[in-house]
């Protein structure tokens, strides 16, 4: 059984992903990230990790991908990106050329060790010990072991929220501040880009 | 309360008199500002007296007290503390410094009378006595120092006091940069102590001298001899101590003859434990370098024309006597001839101020002649401080001089005539300068159709009237050149007033300082052991490395017999010629250029010293900023070469993010299969 | 045959790596700046799975704990990355990643 959901999981997660990375048009990225998210989730179910999926469900897919979207809809740069040519000569071989490098070192590294997972154990709490649920067990370990970690958390979401609220207030001067951009010379990508927005749309 | 616990008020006197002067002087004014600052040193001269009648109160043995104000620079193991170190050495010193200072502060009251910066004088030389007592009196050889390099930037305010002309300013730096070779010495020679024995206060030193190595301690004191050797004006350094002259006359007489440049003398006195330590050679090179000194010094004062420029070189001379003293290991006829010295010198000093001051700030002895009856009181003292310096019993210059050859006779018989000839040298040229200034005839005229002026402006005594009287004169030469011009010609000189007598602040030290010169040889007088009585009260400092002569008493009565017969040849010499006029003066122009040291001197910074230095800059130019420039250059080449992968595309600096993971992985994965 | 073998834990392992590598391709490639945060969220959910399937390799509840805090962790970085993302493209509203190269050597 969970053989056959590992499987479509993942057959989903990749798919996501190639579509994050593929689509022309952000919305479509942002609309595939969601599958993505949603098959991690069920591999976290599938592995005992309950609320951990719920929580990549309501925070991920809920939250950080909507505001993904709204920001998409907000500046109205939903114009498909032209794909077929890079800019930065030799930029999109070398991407490639390390992207394989990173998938098939760990795989080759995980081999070496026998497909299995090396190293101690912190002993916090058990994972398949069914009479304690995962909630319980991750709620222990954040308020004791971890209390200091997670009280400084919160600082840093607070911090985050300042900066966020600095960085959108509607003042010219700080716009001025954080970019000053060179006028851009009429671009042919820029046109391509926002021809193929509107003929996507139709379609969409 | 002990008395000795006053010592902290000797040097804090003069200090507070400085501040007071540097925040009120303008606003006290002319006599206002002279008047504090002699009070402060007479309060500090009460307050040595207190001390010294409190050291007088302990045993022989008990004579050193110490007394630590704060702790000055605790650094790491060893600290510095800031303290006074009284003992009979340093006390004698205070007591002659402040005493003789009082008189020189109280005489400047009237010789400043006049100078826009009068009140600026005095807060310097408050602020020299201060420096001078802190000399004397510090605990550590850091303490001297600091004193050393005060009297020594005072020394410089006040020769170029008057800094507007170009050649009193020059005077000053010349003294200031000679100054800075002997100070190296001494700082090494701190250095040195710092390591050999791990602390340079005086108490550590002088009982630790034992304990140091033979070249150690000859270090030490080679270096302390080359501080005092500049200092205290000896040969070679002593070039800067004539064209200090240029200074105000009581500075003459405070510092360059009766107590800054006796420092030196007072610096090898105090480490004599060091120079006992160290090899033989030392010390007969101080005594040969002092009697070289003295004797050359005093070839060059023979011919001098300037009042002040004999008296300069005559100061030289006997600090070479001094230091000839020291050489043989006499320190107390060296502290006795320094006190003595320090009356008749700052006497004569004060005296020839005194002339100049009547004279009209004249300077030139073969334009004075017959003074004594415009100035009695002046000539008289002069004259005192003369036969004093002369060597006429039983004026004080005769003991201590004579003691110092009867030393040098049982060190080294050679020095002994170095030091008669000297003697007979001093005689002679100071009877010349007391013929030419005070007896003989008037080489001067003063002008007759300015006398009833003169008249008036001498019953004012005010100075204000001196602008007037030139402005006169220029007019009257105008008005008839011939005889204005011609007088000076035969070296009759035109005066716009006649000379005048000084005023009592001025005359009373004078009055004062000769009578402790024709006194001051009572106390060490040499008829019997009970009269040593500065031997004795310097016991505990030299202990036994003050030298133990035996000589028999006749030889020692033949050799004052001859001492004061050359100084009686020297001054019939003198008469027969300067006042009898038998013979035509012997005044090379050698000895007045002053064997042309100076201008060796400048000839060789000029050419082969001068080519060193540039060099030196080309070296400094080329090798040293060419290494700091190159490094910039080498910097900036690479740094150019590599600007060109700061493309300030994000994803290219992703990319060498992802490079750099590439790397690791396999890093470790080599790790884990290799 | 496969699904008789029944499910490796290392074969998650291979997923995420799989994940991760298209993430850091894509951040490589897009120049679309609101894509490229989002292929750095895929790297993230990549990183967060390799942390469950060891915290249930080793059988320790420590590894879903982190999973929380890169979690947290995400959501500030989100925040502030779109405000600034907001913040330029209010300006320009077609800037790419490449347009904004201003730190040029």
């Amino acid at each position: 059984m969970e053989t056959f959901v590992f499987f479509v999981a993942a057959a989903i997660c990749l798919a996501g992903a190639l579509g994050v990375v593929l689509s022309k048009n952000p919305v479509h990225s942002a609309l595939s990230l969601v599958g993505t998210l949603f098959g991690v989730a069920v591999l976290f179910v599938a592995q005992n990790a309950n609320f951990l999926a719920a929580v990549q469900v309501i925070i991920y897919a809920g939250a950080i991908v909507v505001l993904f979207l709204f920001v998409i809809m907000l500046l109205g740069v939903d114009r498909a990106e032209n794909l077929s040519v890079d800019p930065l000569v030799g930029q999109r071989a070398a991407a490639i050329v390390a992207g394989v490098a990173i998938f098939a070192l760990p795989v080759a590294a995980l081999a070496t060790t026998g497909w299995d997972a090396t190293g101690a154990i912190a002993n916090l709490g058990s994972v398949s010990d069914s009479a304690v649920p995962d909630v319980e067990g991750i709620g222990r370990v954040l308020f004791t072991r971890y209390i200091f970690a997670l009280e400084i958390t919160s600082i840093l979401l607070a911090i985050a929220v300042v900066g966020a609220v600095m960085l959108a207030k509607k003042s010219p001067k700080a716009a001025d501040m954080i970019v000053d951009l060179p006028a851009r010379p009429t671009s042919t990508d820029a046109d391509a880009a926002s021809a193929d927005a509107t003929s996507e749309e139709g379609t969409a | 309360m002990e008395l000795l616990d006053l010592v902290w008020l000797i040097p804090a006197l003069p200090l507070a008199g400085f501040l007071l002067l540097v925040l009120g002087g303008r606003l006290l004014g002319e006599p206002g500002a002279g008047w504090l600052a002699t009070a402060m040193m007479a309060g500090s001269f009460g307050a040595t007296v207190a001390v010294f009648v409190g050291l007088l109160d302990r045993p022989e043995e008990e004579r050193v007290f110490g007394q630590t104000l704060f702790e000055w620079m605790p650094i790491g193991g060893w600290d510095i503390d800031f303290g006074f170190y009284v003992d009979p050495l340093s006390v004698a010193m205070c007591l002659f410094i402040t005493g003789v200072g009082t008189l020189i502060h109280l005489y400047s009251v009237g010789y400043m009378h006049g100078d826009v910066n009068f009140s600026k004088f005095f807060l310097y030389l408050n602020l020299f006595a201060f420096s001078m007592l802190m000399l004397v009196l510090g605990d550590n050889l850091l303490l001297t120092f600091l004193g050393w390099e005060g009297v020594g930037a005072c020394s410089y305010f006040l020769i170029s006091f008057w800094f507007t002309d170009p050649e009193k300013a020059s005077a000053g730096k010349k003294a200031f940069v000679t100054n800075r070779i002997g100070d190296w010495g001494f700082m090494v020679a701190i250095f040195a102590c710092l390591a050999a024995l791990g602390s340079i206060s005086y108490d550590e030193i002088l009982s630790g001298a034992g304990s140091l190595s033979g070249t150690t301690a000859t270090l030490i004191a080679a270096c302390l001899f080359v501080g005092a050797i500049g200092k205290s004006a000896q040969f070679p350094l002593y070039v800067w101590l004539p064209d200090a002259m240029a200074g105000p006359t009581p500075v003459s007489a405070l510092i360059h003859a009766a107590t800054m440049v006796t420092s030196g003398v007072y610096l090898l006195t105090r480490v004599n434990p060091i120079i006992a330590e160290a090899d033989t050679w030392i010390q007969p090179t101080i005594a040969w370098v002092g009697a070289g000194t003295a004797l050359f010094a005093a070839t060059i004062a023979v011919s001098q024309k300037d009042i002040k420029k004999v008296l300069a070189y005559s100061t030289v001379s006997q600090l070479g006597y001094m230091f000839l003293a020291v050489g043989v290991g006499a320190y107390v006829p060296a502290v006795f001839h320094m006190i003595t010295h320090a009356f008749f010198k700052a006497l004569l000093f004060l005296g020839s101020g005194s002339v100049i001051h009547g004279m009209h700030e004249e300077q030139d002895m073969t334009r004075m002649g017959g003074l004594r009856k415009y100035m009695p009181i002046t000539a008289a003292t002069f004259i005192v401080g003369w036969l004093a310096i002369a060597g006429v019993p039983p004026f004080s210059g005769f003991f201590s001089k004579d003691e110092i050859l009867l030393y040098a006779w049982a060190e080294n018989p050679a020095l002994w005539v170095v030091g008669l000839v000297t003697a007979l040298l001093t005689a002679f040229y100071m009877s010349r300068q007391v013929f030419l200034v005070f007896f003989g005839d008037e080489r001067f005229t003063v002008d007759a159709d300015h006398d009833a002026h003169t008249e008036v402006a001498a019953a004012d005594e005010g100075d204000a009237d001196t602008a007037l009287d030139t402005e006169g004169a220029e007019a009257e030469a105008l008005e008839h050149p011939d005889t204005a011009g011609a007088p000076q010609h035969d070296d009759v000189h035109v005066l716009h007033a006649a000379p005048h007598e000084s005023p009592w602040t001025m005359t009373l030290p004078l009055v004062a300082l000769a009578g402790l010169a024709i006194v001051g040889g009572a106390i060490q007088l040499p008829f019997t052991s009970d009269l040593h009585f500065l031997a004795d009260w310097l016991h505990p400092v030299l202990g036994d490395n003050e030298a133990h002569i035996d000589v028999a008493t006749g030889t020692k009565v033949g050799l004052a017999v001859v001492a004061v017969l050359a100084g009686l040849t020297g001054i019939a010499i003198a008469y027969a010629i300067y006042l009898r006029r038998m013979r035509d003066p012997i005044e090379p122009a050698i000895l007045e250029e002053g064997w042309r040291y100076d201008r060796a001197i400048t000839s060789f910074m000029g050419g082969p010293g001068r080519a060193g230095f540039e060099a030196a800059s080309n070296f400094d130019r080329t090798v040293v900023d060419g290494a700091v420039n190159g490094v910039g250059a080498l910097v900036r080449r690479s740094g150019g070469g590599l600007r060109g992968l700061q493309s300030g595309f994000v994803r290219n600096y992703a990319l060498g993010i992802a490079g750099g993971a590439v790397l690791l992985l396999a890093y470790f994965l080599a790790q884990v299969t290799l | 045959m496969l699904l008789a073998a029944g499910v490796e834990p290392s074969w998650y392992l291979v997923l995420a790596s799989a994940l991760f590598a298209i993430g850091a391709t894509g951040l490589l490639v897009r120049r679309n700046p609101l894509v490229m945060f989002m292929c750095v969220e895929l790297m993230l959910n990549a990183v967060t799975l390799t942390f469950v399937t060891f915290s249930r390799m080793l059988d320790d509840i420590g590894g879903q704990a982190v999973v929380v805090f890169v979690l947290v962790v995400a959501a500030a970085e989100v925040v502030v990355g779109l405000g600034i993302i907001v913040a330029i493209m209010r300006r320009r509203p077609d800037a790419t990643a490449d347009d904004l190269a201003l730190l040029k050597g």
